[in-house]
């Protein structure tokens, strides 16, 4: 029971993660793999504070949130300048900056040795110690997150977000600054991943930079991409997907000595497939 | 040389000029363009009407020279989302629509706030929905509203692009009244030619100024009711399309000879 807990609690993170990052790449087409870098904002202030103030979670949450939102605007106007796979790279570029940040401001990070002893929430005496009281923090979290990115998508800024996707030129010659549109849900999308980083930091209770480095951000492409591209419940189904899926292997009959491995290739190979034979994702309403 | 001095142009270009890699596309070129009247812009490929259109639409940076909005507004640098606050709004040559979305929805993104704030609180209304429905319906895809655009075929395509201009005229965004049409006949059935024609007729006697972009003649004789003729990004004849088109170095430049 803790173990299907666990996951759930993992899944309900990572379904945020995806939820965020849909926003800029499913809707607004914007090829954005810096999203572990927020993330690890998110993570690092909510640590930073809990262990040194003791502060409340809830109010670091949202402090983690608005220093994630100055960040991101700054990254956001200077990735505005890039175009397609450039921006890819350049966001691809400031994941790295942010990680090594992480790695090496030692006063604040501690570098390399992590935040260990980071205490779980507690809302008016009552602490979320318990995995399943923490669960059902995260789902009610991932719900906030979910029913905010449908009214952000279904309401006539998603409808422009969208056609910035499809032909940025052609919506700004009908009148839209696009550069207020895309910095605007560059922002939410990265203050959403904040969420998610302060709920990781308090439930792992230890922190170190290795968990957001570069291939957590790709990771989290692939939940959307699997899931399906501009759909919301595609970002949820893809995060339950690639974080079962690695889980559900592990029942699967390998001798002991390659099970690992296997369990890695198996893996991949359902990926690579899908993507031939599905490219669009699950339920996705958009290709790349 | 044509100045009709009683009616003042709703868009006048001085000396406007933009070169590629030393190529001049368009070349010190000043035209007028007047309200309630089709004008034809003619010229064989690669004389640079289009790019005409793209810098005075802001969709490419001019080099230099001035426009004059009604005779009152004189702009040397447009950028592409300001064009519509000056009234200006267009078709693209090569039909650039937001393909991965809904035939309605590309009609409602123009029809809609402009303003993020106000935008992420709106869900396009009933008003949208029946000016969206208006528009359509005249061009004859009403029924194909909630296909791709991507999925429409290429005369279709066309035409959207066309609703997406009489949208334009609706969205409250400046008074709509110069548009710029970019090749819209090309590859149109004649039925659909008979509808963009009557679109175009309507929006003259709306008294809006049409700028039309053409190569079939027979079009632009029929519909002109000036035409300017480029050649290698400059001004070669102007006047009425019936005298212009009977003009022996109009037509050399046409024939390439």
């Amino acid at each position: 029971m803790e173990y299907i807990i666990h996951i759930s609690i993992l899944i309900s993170i990572y379904a945020i993660l995806g939820l965020s990052l849909n926003l800029v790449v499913g809707f607004t087409g914007l090829l954005s793999v810096t999203q572990a870098a927020f993330y690890g904002i998110g993570a690092y202030v909510t640590a930073i504070l809990l262990t040194s103030t003791g502060m409340n979670f809830f109010l670091a949450l949202i402090i983690g949130m608005a220093i994630t939102g100055v960040c991101s605007l700054a990254i956001g106007f200077v990735l505005s300048k890039f175009k397609d796979d450039y921006y890819a790279l350049g966001s691809f570029g400031f994941n790295v900056i942010i990680y090594s940040i992480f790695l090496n401001w030692q006063s604040l990070t501690r570098g390399p040795l992590g935040i260990p002893g980071i205490p779980r929430p507690s809302l008016f005496g009552f602490t979320f110690s318990e995995n399943v009281w923490f669960l059902a923090l995260s789902i009610v979290l991932l719900i906030l997150v979910y029913f905010i990115c449908r009214f952000i998508t279904g309401s006539s800024f998603g409808r422009v977000l969208k056609s910035i996707r499809e032909d940025e030129g052609a919506i700004s010659a009908f009148g839209y600054r696009t550069l207020w549109y895309k910095l605007a849900i560059f922002v939410i999308s990265a203050m959403m991943a904040s969420i998610a980083g302060s709920l990781f930091a308090s439930y792992i209770t230890f922190i170190d930079p290795s968990s957001f480095v570069l291939s957590e951000s790709i990771f989290i492409l692939a939940i959307i991409i699997l899931g399906g591209l501009a759909n919301n419940k595609g970002a949820v189904i893809g995060a339950a997907c690639l974080i079962l899926l690695p889980e559900i292997l592990r029942f699967v009959g390998f001798p002991d000595d390659i099970a690992a491995q296997m369990r890695q290739v198996v893996y991949g190979v359902i990926l690579v497939a899908l993507m031939l034979y599905r490219p669009q994702g699950l339920i996705g309403e958009y290709r790349l | 040389m044509w100045k009709n001095r009683e009616q003042m142009p709703i868009l006048e270009t001085k000396h406007i000029t933009k070169h590629f890699d030393g190529v001049y596309a368009v070349n010190k070129l000043s035209i007028n363009f007047e309200a309630g009247k089709i004008t034809g812009i003619i010229g064989p490929n690669g004389s640079g009407k289009s790019t005409l259109i793209n810098t005075l639409t802001g969709m490419i940076p001019i080099d230099s020279g001035e426009m004059i909005v009604a005779g009152a507004e004189r702009l040397q640098r447009v950028k592409a989302h300001e064009v519509a606050s000056y009234g200006m709004t267009r078709t693209f040559q090569d039909v650039r629509l937001f393909e991965q979305m809904p035939v309605i929805d590309n009609i409602l993104v123009v029809l809609t706030e402009r303003s993020i704030w106000k935008a992420l609180f709106e869900k396009h209304g009933a008003l949208h929905l029946e000016k969206a429905e208006e528009v359509l319906k005249k061009v004859g895809l009403w029924d194909k509203r909630d296909e791709l655009a991507k999925n429409l075929s290429y005369g279709q395509r066309k035409l959207l692009e066309i609703a997406r201009v009489l949208a334009m005229i609706h969205c409250g965004v400046g008074d709509i009244n110069i548009i710029f049409l970019d090749e819209p006949f090309a590859g149109l059935f004649p039925e659909m030619i008979k509808i963009v024609t009557g679109v175009m007729k309507e929006l003259r006697d709306q008294g809006k100024a049409v700028i039309l972009i053409e190569h079939n003649m027979d079009l632009i004789r029929e519909l002109s009711d000036h035409i300017y003729v480029l050649d290698s990004g400059e001004l070669l004849a102007e006047g009425k399309p019936g005298d212009v088109l009977a003009r022996k170095d109009v037509i050399e430049a046409y024939l390439g000879e």
